[in-house]
């Protein structure tokens, strides 16, 4: 059986400890540190080491969701994209972007920061966004 | 981070992590290592395996206090006056760098007077520390050749954060600990990208880079890379958005992988404020608490699901590789964005995150020369790398600080907003745990770190457990004047009497509907470290 080792980053702390993760046959089956990473030089914390459990957790969105009638149904994400882009181009044509505000996330990549700032200043017109870091 | 921005023009770590077991003095004050960046603590304790002196500064008894040559047991919220303490023990000793001071640094006239004015046996008394600790810790820090301060968020979630972190620098500043290897002030990050997040402008007044939105020729610049008007007004900090959105005139939300719900003070607040919001969208791995409230909820992709770059706390940029497909319909926030934009009629169209990292080099100077090609093949670069070339900048401040010189702040303590009286007896101190992270979405759902820690408990001290009948593992009730909450105890000596302690993971026992929302005026961050309780048994 064929296993891969796809070199990644830990999600948890901002040690940023280098880390490979175990694929077979397209599922995660493990992690190893790597040995060489300035950080983590062959070692894991318990977190890292359980890092890729909770991509597997029966709790896992795994499609969309919108509110009807008070409840979160499943939806299409054609769907769930109309009403979102309705609901921010009604507030925006209505109040102005300062009516609008955007949390980032600690958690996601560089590139998803990038774009999402992008989003709020370029799209949206506003400079409400910020993330958790005076949190 | 506003702390070291003014002081030395840039809020990062000074250092690379591997620097620390290389250093002769470490100061660890306000960070519980061991638990909260497992990797540091390791360098710390091979240093201190190599001879160097450990000084660790935090009201509990810590497994880091443990291997500490002296542990300066101070009472809750007075760094300051500890700080001020040392730094007038340096001086009175002559152990300043007068060399240093006169080349590399501007307004120590003002720091010297402030400290002189402040009297030493006043000081002391406030922080409850021995003074000849204190003395000690001080000489140690001033003499060694290679320092290093560590601290995290023991520091930083006060009223007084932003002047707490100011006077790390000025004590590091005085005796020339800037600027070397192994030798500076490292604030340790708490999340894989809050570095990142910082770096790329997901704040409200700087673009990328931590260039201003004020500044008409940066607004220029992006203005003509994104083709289009950009705002000019700052914006609103995260608490003015999820305590009073409403109040501000938010009227829809965008939320991306964060549960302020859980994670920020006063937390039936948030749900109250984010409930009466007229729109909210919400993109995470989870059906967060958060998530619960939305109109619209997206399943984002996880970390092992989509390519990427991350931060880390000494500012590696290293890149994060997709190792499998998403589960079920699950997309990347990229893909989110980019579809949300297209259909606002602004077209983004990159084809991979790499492209994303060109614009990014293209306007962030201190990310110049940074591109996913150049990650493949090493462990990251550490920014400032202004062009390809550059090999990245493992330490910072050489030869100048970022600001020029480096500024001294001088500071006088500000007690903690909300103290212990006779209503709500005991202070408590909240912070994480070794096994779960934050508001415990992704390790709780792993059942081997459930399995080691599958609540939350309240550290108490086993005299205040005798006074108050409450025998160890008892449930109790915690009642602050925002809210209530019960949990569990454990009668244990890390905590000294008057003081508990309890981690903010479980959303069966979330603490942060007690937390005090009073917040620094400068870095906005709220006062989570100290507030004022009552506890009884539940019977």
């Amino acid at each position: 059986m064929q296993m891969e080792h796809v070199p990644s980053v830990c999600c948890f702390c901002g040690c940023g400890c280098g880390l490979y993760f175990h694929v077979s046959q397209g599922r995660i089956t493990g992690v190893s540190p790597s040995r060489n990473h300035p950080v983590s030089k062959g070692n894991l914390c318990v977190k890292g080491w359980h890092s890729y459990e909770s991509v597997y957790s029966p709790k896992r969105l795994t499609h969309p969701l919108v509110r009807k009638n008070g409840r979160l149904v499943q939806a299409s994400w054609d769907e769930a994209l109309s009403i979102t882009v309705d609901a921010f181009k009604g507030v925006l044509s209505q109040h102005g972007g300062s009516a609008i505000g955007l949390l980032s996330s600690a958690k996601c990549t560089n590139e998803e920061n990038y774009l999402l700032q992008k989003l709020a200043r370029a799209v949206l017109k506003t400079n409400n966004i910020d993330h958790c870091a005076r949190l | 981070m506003a702390g070291l921005a003014t002081t030395f023009g840039s809020g990062a770590m000074t250092n690379s992590i591997e620097e620390i077991s290389g250093s002769e003095v470490i100061f660890v004050i306000g960070s519980n290592t061991t638990e909260a960046h497992p990797q540091i603590a390791r360098r710390i304790i091979k240093a201190v395996d190599n001879g160097a002196t450990l000084i660790v500064a935090d009201p509990r008894n810590t497994v880091l206090s443990e291997f500490a040559h002296i542990h300066l047991r101070l009472n809750p919220g007075t760094d300051i006056p500890l700080l001020n303490a040392m730094m007038r023990v340096i001086l009175r000793e002559g152990l300043i760098d007068d060399a240093f001071i006169e080349m590399r640094t501007e307004n120590f006239n003002s720091l010297r007077n402030t400290l002189f004015a402040q009297d030493f046996e006043a000081l002391v008394e406030i922080t409850g520390i021995e003074p000849s600790l204190i003395e000690r810790a001080a000489r140690l820090y001033a003499s060694a050749q290679k320092a290093v301060i560590c601290y995290c968020l023991g520091i930083t979630q006060h009223v007084c954060g932003t002047a707490n972190v100011e006077s790390i620098a000025n004590l590091a500043m005085i005796t020339g600990h800037v600027e070397q290897d192994y030798t500076g002030v490292n604030p340790l990050r708490g999340q894989s990208n809050v570095q990142g997040a910082c770096d790329m402008g997901a704040l409200p007044g700087v673009f990328p880079g931590y260039q201003s939105v004020s500044d008409e020729a940066i607004r220029e610049k992006f203005s003509r890379a994104w083709r289009t008007k950009l705002p000019e007004a700052p914006g609103l900090t995260v608490m003015d958005m999820t305590h009073e959105g409403v109040k501000n005139g938010i009227r829809a939300m965008f939320i991306m992988g964060e549960n302020p719900v859980l994670s920020d003070p006063d937390a039936s607040r948030v749900e109250k404020n984010l409930g009466s919001l007229d729109f909210l969208a919400v993109s995470d791995i989870f059906l967060t608490e958060t998530a619960q409230l939305a109109d619209v909820v997206f399943p984002a992709a996880s970390f092992a699901e989509k390519t990427g770059t991350l931060t880390n706390s000494e500012r590696r940029v290293q890149l994060m590789r997709k190792a499998i497909e998403p589960v079920g319909e699950c997309r990347t926030d990229m893909e989110i964005i980019m579809a949300i934009s297209n259909r606002m009629d602004y077209p983004m169209d990159y084809e991979e995150p790499s492209e994303v990292m060109e614009e990014i080099a293209l306007l962030t100077p201190i990310y110049g020369g940074i591109f996913h090609d150049r990650l493949e093949h090493t462990w990251g670069i550490q920014w400032p790398c202004p062009d390809r070339a550059h090999p990245g900048t493992p330490y910072l401040h050489k030869y100048s600080f970022a600001r020029g010189r480096g500024l001294f702040v001088p500071a006088s303590h500000l007690p903690p907003k909300e103290l212990p009286d006779s209503d709500y007896p005991f202070l408590l101190i909240t912070g994480r745990t070794y096994h779960h992270y934050h508001t415990g979405g992704m390790t709780r759902a792993s059942e081997i770190l459930s399995r080691e820690e599958k609540e939350a408990f309240l550290e108490m001290n086993p005299k205040d457990a005798e006074k108050n009948s409450i025998r160890n593992g008892q449930m109790v009730k915690l009642r602050s004047r925002r809210g209530e909450i019960t949990v569990r105890t454990k009668a244990t000596n890390r905590v000294p009497e008057g003081v508990v302690y309890t981690s903010f993971h479980f959303v069966e026992s979330p603490v942060n509907r007690l937390t005090n929302p009073e917040r620094d005026p400068v870095a906005k961050c709220p006062e989570y470290k100290v507030c004022a309780v009552a506890i009884e048994p539940v019977s």
